[in-house]
């Protein structure tokens, strides 16, 4: 009984985490300036790492754990890079 | 879900609220991303899911890998860290590239501090 209630649980939250990459990514491609497109990609980071987490979760694997990781890392590195580009025009000067 | 009738019942039942209420407050930080109104009114919005909502995942995935593995399964506290101490670096470094592009284009959008008493221009900080 209760890993049916894990089981359908954890799918409503992945619907959840889908619907709210799918909002991040509506202002992604609408976003009326650069800031809010670079914030609408550090979103869609963020929420990819939580899909990973609960599909580990829910096939009981720990591989999905070193992929939720690096997507994290990632997020990090290419939106700290994206945000200094609209500080100063380059990344690395 | 191969072992999950090993576990017992209040662990799968505290995974499953905290797995939901993680969700459910990265897609409210996300909606806010999509509906307020100004870029400094949405940027404050998606910090909720990035703070809050990935804890409270990690700490569902805590629970259910320890329950499934009979031993302490710790690694996700690395993510917690990681996202805690970066997640505050990005955003304030997009925060000074906003104000130094709105001051470039059209300066009458930047939100000043409600006290008159700073001088109107960037003066105080020299290197924005």
């Amino acid at each position: 009984m209760s890993a049916i209630v894990l089981t359908v649980s954890i799918f409503i939250a992945q619907v959840l985490i889908a619907l709210a990459m799918a909002c991040a990514t509506f202002r992604l491609l609408r976003g009326p300036s650069a800031q809010d497109r670079v914030l609408a990609l550090d979103t869609v980071y963020v929420n990819a790492m939580l899909l990973m987490l609960t599909f580990g979760m829910r096939t009981e694997s720990t591989l999905y754990f070193e992929a939720a990781l690096v997507i994290a890392v990632l997020g990090f590195v290419s939106t700290a890079a994206l945000a200094k580009f609209l500080l100063r025009g380059e990344v690395i000067e | 879900m191969s072992h999950a009738g090993q576990m017992p019942d209040w662990v799968a039942l505290s995974t499953a609220l905290l797995v939901l209420l993680g969700a459910t407050l990265a897609l409210i930080g996300s909606f806010g991303l999509l509906r307020l109104r100004s870029f400094y009114d949405r940027v404050h919005a998606p910090t909720m899911g990035t703070t809050l909502g990935v804890a409270l995942v990690l700490v569902a995935s805590m629970l259910l890998f320890s329950a499934l593995e009979s031993r302490p399964v710790l690694h996700e506290v690395l993510i917690g860290v990681f996202m805690i101490l970066t997640t505050p670096v990005t955003f304030m470094l997009l925060m000074r590239a906003a104000l130094h592009r709105d001051d470039l284009k059209d300066a009458a959008q930047v939100p000043r501090r409600s006290d008159s008493a700073a001088p109107p221009d960037h003066a105080a900080e020299p290197d924005s």
